[in-house]
């Protein structure tokens, strides 16, 4: 059976690799996969701590896995605003390509 | 409210009013005019008033600088001096300045002066002379530089600034040093301060004194243009005729006069008698009025005659308030603001006829062109020249009475300067205002409009009728009441006698001449005194100053202080602006970067 090292090593990896992700690759699309991933990490981490939290009468801590539905709720709203963003910001430049878009450098 | 604050900001409040609301209007000169007419009437109402009153303006500690007044018989009888010659300035100014294009800023200034010098006579403490008396320094700033455009004009003001800041240098050393002595800056308290000091330190006192009158004399000699700060006066002339009746003879020039009685009144004649700092305020008085009158004896400039006699006229007074005669002295001061301010006023007149010519040699005949303007000028004249029976007679009597007992030296000089005194206003009138008319300005000149000669004529009135004791008693500041109105003896004698002398030789030198019979470079030349102040103060002094001036202010201020602050900002800036990459990935990085030290320190950084 495995043990919560064994799911918190996941996590681990899962967002060790979103953020490499987000910060290696420039297509825009694929850092806001990588960002997805690394919510997803931070929510596999709640419901490991939640099933492994046992409290008095014997049941899980389900205050962790309460936390995953919002954290899901949100992406996802955010996901909609973060597309419609990327699709303005195509249409406002033709690409979707971080290295191009430095209109901020100062 | 009380009638004296009044009289302090009325006009004032004036000048705010038309610099800031009135200018465009047209009603400034007005209005300012309509200020001095009420002023003279608050002058009316208080005078011979005794009152002070005042608040604190400044207040470090214990120590407060007070601004009030104090209103005795001699700031009151002042007051009528200034007002009233004030009012009649304004009233004259409404004509002569009438097609000026800066009439507002003239009546502002005019209005600004009132204000000032109203301070200056009322102050209740020397700190509040001082402000007041810096003040009427910027005001005849602004008036003789009032046509500004002309390079001489502009120049003549600031030398005047110039010349009086140097002064007031001095006067500032010499008022914190009698408080210093004294401990006290209000008059009032002053004379106990003094006589504490003299009974605590008897070996020290006169000395220690008469530097401190010596310093505070510093800004006599500037406001006052005595010797050897003179050399503004003459030049000050460059400003509107009206100001230099005003300001430049009646008013602020007598100012010096007034402060330095006003010391003395205030500590107490007694100290004063025997002073080093006296014997050397009379004979500074004493050598400017001779120069001056030697000056004045070959100028052509009409404006420029009456500048130096009224420097000489002013060396009268400082030398009656140096030998501690300062009721004379004074007395002088109230007559010679009504006739002196009459003959600037006529000669402005003049001017103003003849189409700004301003050199007697071009004039001639305006006696009969003229009457009404040639008539008061004829008894300013008369008064200036100390003919029996004018005003002038009566105050210059006092003073050669006072030097006569006091000093010989000192009486001789002043009877030479009685002798030239008539002789170069002879000079004056004969050629400009008898024989024929030598210009064609002179041939279109006729009278002036009422505006004009309405003011003369009441100076006129005054310039005769001031010195009877009838009406001295009342409005004269300090006046002190002779025994018989004509007393006999030397002095008399040799005061008529010096008065046929010049008055003759003036008239057979100059009648029905065409131009100057007798030329004397060096009096033309104001002994040569602006000419070595230009060549040695001005280039070794003022020049070398003004290169380390803006050495400093190239260099420092500008390049170090100013211009370098701001590139140590803009490379500090650039320094950051590396980091506003716009990478998007590099924010990233960093804040990933920034999250794993955050962390790292929460958990393991005990």
């Amino acid at each position: 059976m495995a043990t919560l090292n064994d799911y918190l090593l996941v996590s681990g990896l899962l967002f060790a690799i979103g953020l490499a992700g987000v910060v290696m690759r420039r297509n825009i699309i694929i850092v806001f996969m990588c960002l997805e991933l690394m919510l997803s990490a931070a929510n596999l981490t709640l419901v490991a701590f939640s099933r492994f939290h046992v409290t008095a009468n014997g049941l899980p801590d389900y205050n962790g896995q309460m936390l995953v539905f919002f954290v899901i709720t949100v992406a996802a709203a955010e996901v909609a605003v973060g597309l419609a963003i990327i699709v303005a910001l195509y249409r406002a430049r033709q690409t979707i390509h971080t290295d191009e878009l430095t209109s901020l450098k100062g | 409210m009380n009638l004296a604050w009044l009289l302090i900001l009325l006009p004032l409040a004036v000048a705010a009013a038309n610099q800031l609301v009135l200018k465009k209007t047209g009603l400034a000169p007005l209005i300012s005019t309509a200020s001095a007419i009420a002023t003279f009437v608050l002058a009316v109402l208080l005078l011979g008033k005794n009152e002070t009153s005042h608040f604190a303006w400044a207040t470090i500690g214990d120590f407060s600088i007070n601004i009030g007044y104090k209103l005795d018989q001699l700031s009151t009888g002042m007051m009528i001096v200034v007002t009233g010659v004030g009012m009649l300035v304004h009233i004259f100014s409404l004509a002569y300045m009438k097609e000026d294009s800066a009439k507002a800023r003239y009546f502002t200034g005019l209005s600004l002066f009132m204000f000032s010098m109203t301070g200056i006579v009322l102050a209740d403490n020397f700190i509040m002379t001082f402000i007041f008396w810096e003040l009427v320094g910027l005001s005849s700033y602004l008036l003789i530089g009032h046509w500004y455009q002309k390079d001489s004009a502009a120049d003549a003001a600031k030398k005047a600034f110039l010349c009086n800041r140097i002064g007031d240098f001095g006067f500032l050393v010499g008022i914190l040093m009698l408080w210093g002595i004294t401990g006290h800056l209000a008059f009032d308290s002053m004379k106990g301060g003094l006589e504490h000091f003299i009974a605590a330190n008897p070996l020290i006192a006169t000395g220690v004194i008469s530097a401190a009158v010596l310093c505070i004399f510093c800004g006599a000699i500037g406001k006052s243009a005595q010797l050897p700060l003179h050399v503004w006066l003459p030049d000050a002339m460059e400003g509107p005729t009206p100001v230099s009746a005003l300001i430049h003879a009646a008013t602020m020039v007598a100012a010096g006069v007034y402060m330095l009685f006003r010391l003395q009144f205030t500590l107490g004649f007694e100290h004063f008698e025997g002073l080093t700092a006296s014997t050397v305020i009379a004979w500074t008085g004493g050598i400017t009025s001779l120069v001056a009158a030697l000056m004045a004896t070959q100028q052509d400039d009409i404006k420029k005659i009456l500048a130096y006699s009224t420097l000489s006229q002013l060396g009268y007074m400082v030398m009656a308030v140096g030998l501690v005669a300062g009721e004379a002295g004074m007395f002088h001061l109230f007559t010679h603001a009504w006739f002196k301010a009459l003959l600037f006023l006529g000669s402005g007149a003049v001017i103003y006829a003849c189409h700004h010519e301003q050199n007697i040699w071009k004039m001639g005949g305006l006696l009969k062109k003229m009457p009404i303007t040639g008539f008061t000028f004829l008894i300013g004249f008369l008064a200036l020249i100390a003919v029996p029976g004018f005003s002038g007679f009566f105050s210059k009597e006092q003073i050669l009475e006072a030097a006569h007992e006091k000093n010989q030296a000192l009486f001789w000089i002043a009877a030479g300067v009685a002798v030239l005194t008539p002789f170069y206003m002879t000079r004056l009138f004969v050629v400009a205002f008898l024989g024929k008319t030598k210009s064609e300005n002179a041939d279109h000149a006729h009278e002036v409009g009422p505006l004009m000669f309405v003011p003369l004529l009441l100076l006129a009135v005054l310039g005769f009728a001031a010195g009877y004791p009838a009406i001295a008693s009342k409005l004269a500041p300090a006046y002190h009441q002779p025994e018989h109105l004509i007393h006999l003896g030397l002095v008399t004698y040799v005061s008529i006698a010096a008065l046929i002398i010049g008055v003759v030789t003036g008239f057979i030198l100059y009648t029905g001449k065409d131009k100057d019979p007798v030329s004397i470079p060096l009096f033309q030349n104001r002994f040569y005194l602006d000419a070595i102040y230009e060549k040695g103060i001005v280039r070794y002094f003022q020049d070398a100053f003004a290169m380390i001036i803006s050495f400093i202010d190239e260099l420092l201020i500008t390049g170090l202080i100013v211009n370098g602050s701001s590139r140590a900002a803009a490379s500090f800036g650039n320094l950051f602006r590396k980091v506003q990459s716009g990478s998007l990935q590099g924010y990233a990085f960093c804040f990933g970067l920034g999250c794993l030290f955050v962390i790292y320190f929460a958990v393991f950084g005990h």
